[in-house]
């Protein structure tokens, strides 16, 4: 499956300062290992102990990941992935928003 | 520093205010490059929560992608404080990812009078920056302007 990914500008430096480029896989995960091979470290941005790293949304097209299997989520042929950082804040200590997500 | 117009500090603090004492969060776009906020949005808070803010993120990639079409980028990140001062906390600054971006906190704990302040934050490093409030970008000279400075 060939996607587009749509880069934001702090993961730029990964891409050559690209804000799109080509990859492949069938799920998000693999887009993310694929996008690996060519910008180095790139997944490490993105992925942590396995999951999306809350830092950031992932979009199939119009649709939000963590509501549609998280890495697991199915790309196609054609499809636009959009990486997005979050927006996002909080005044209590670290540990209490850990659990709020 | 931060130049930005009176009419848009006023529907910041409006929109800190009609939140209270939810957290209340927004953008204002700017053309690329040019470092000057026009264009307010107010975003919705996915916690409503007093101690935390996430713009939901559906709604995120909708106004990111108008910004986009309008070659704009986000030139401010507002959040509001509803019992703390306007100083970034923890959490503000590691999720802080917009290099360019000024982040405005809108203290709303005093019932009649804000506190507004703005802040650069890089690399998790928090940089306060004077506020500057016009009535116009016209007669202010701040990067891309249709009228070049004096000599
Ligand atoms: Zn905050």
């Amino acid at each position: 499956m060939a996607v587009t990914v749509s880069v934001p500008t702090i993961l730029r430096t990964h891409t050559g300062g690209e804000k799109s480029v080509d990859a492949s896989g069938s799920t998000v995960a693999e887009v993310i290992e694929d996008l690996d091979t060519r910008h180095s470290g790139i997944k490490g941005r993105l992925v942590k102990d396995g999951s999306l790293h809350r830092f950031i949304n992932v979009y199939v097209n119009d649709e939000d990941v963590r509501f549609a299997g998280g890495l697991e989520a199915a790309v196609h042929d054609g499809d636009n992935v959009t990486i997005l950082p979050a927006v996002a804040g909080g005044c209590a200590p670290a540990r209490e928003w850990e659990t709020v997500l | 520093m931060l130049m930005i117009r009176r009419d848009l500090v006023d529907a910041m603090v409006g929109h800190a205010r009609r939140d209270h004492p939810d957290e209340a969060c927004g953008v204002v776009a700017g053309p690329v490059g040019s470092d000057r906020p026009e264009r307010l949005i107010e975003m919705a808070n996915a916690e409503r929560s007093p101690t935390f803010y996430r713009f939901d993120a559906t709604e995120q990639l909708r106004v990111w992608r108008a910004m986009d079409a309008a070659d704009e980028e986000p030139a401010v990140i507002y959040h509001s404080h509803t019992a703390t001062e306007a100083y970034p906390s923890r959490t503000d600054i590691s999720y802080a990812s917009q290099p360019d971006a000024h982040y405005v906190l809108v203290s709303t704990r005093d019932p009649d009078s804000h506190e507004l302040r703005s802040y650069r934050i890089i690399d998790g490093e928090v940089t306060e920056e004077p506020v500057e409030v016009v009535e116009s970008y016209m007669f202010s000279h701040n990067g891309a302007d249709d009228v070049p400075d004096a000599p």
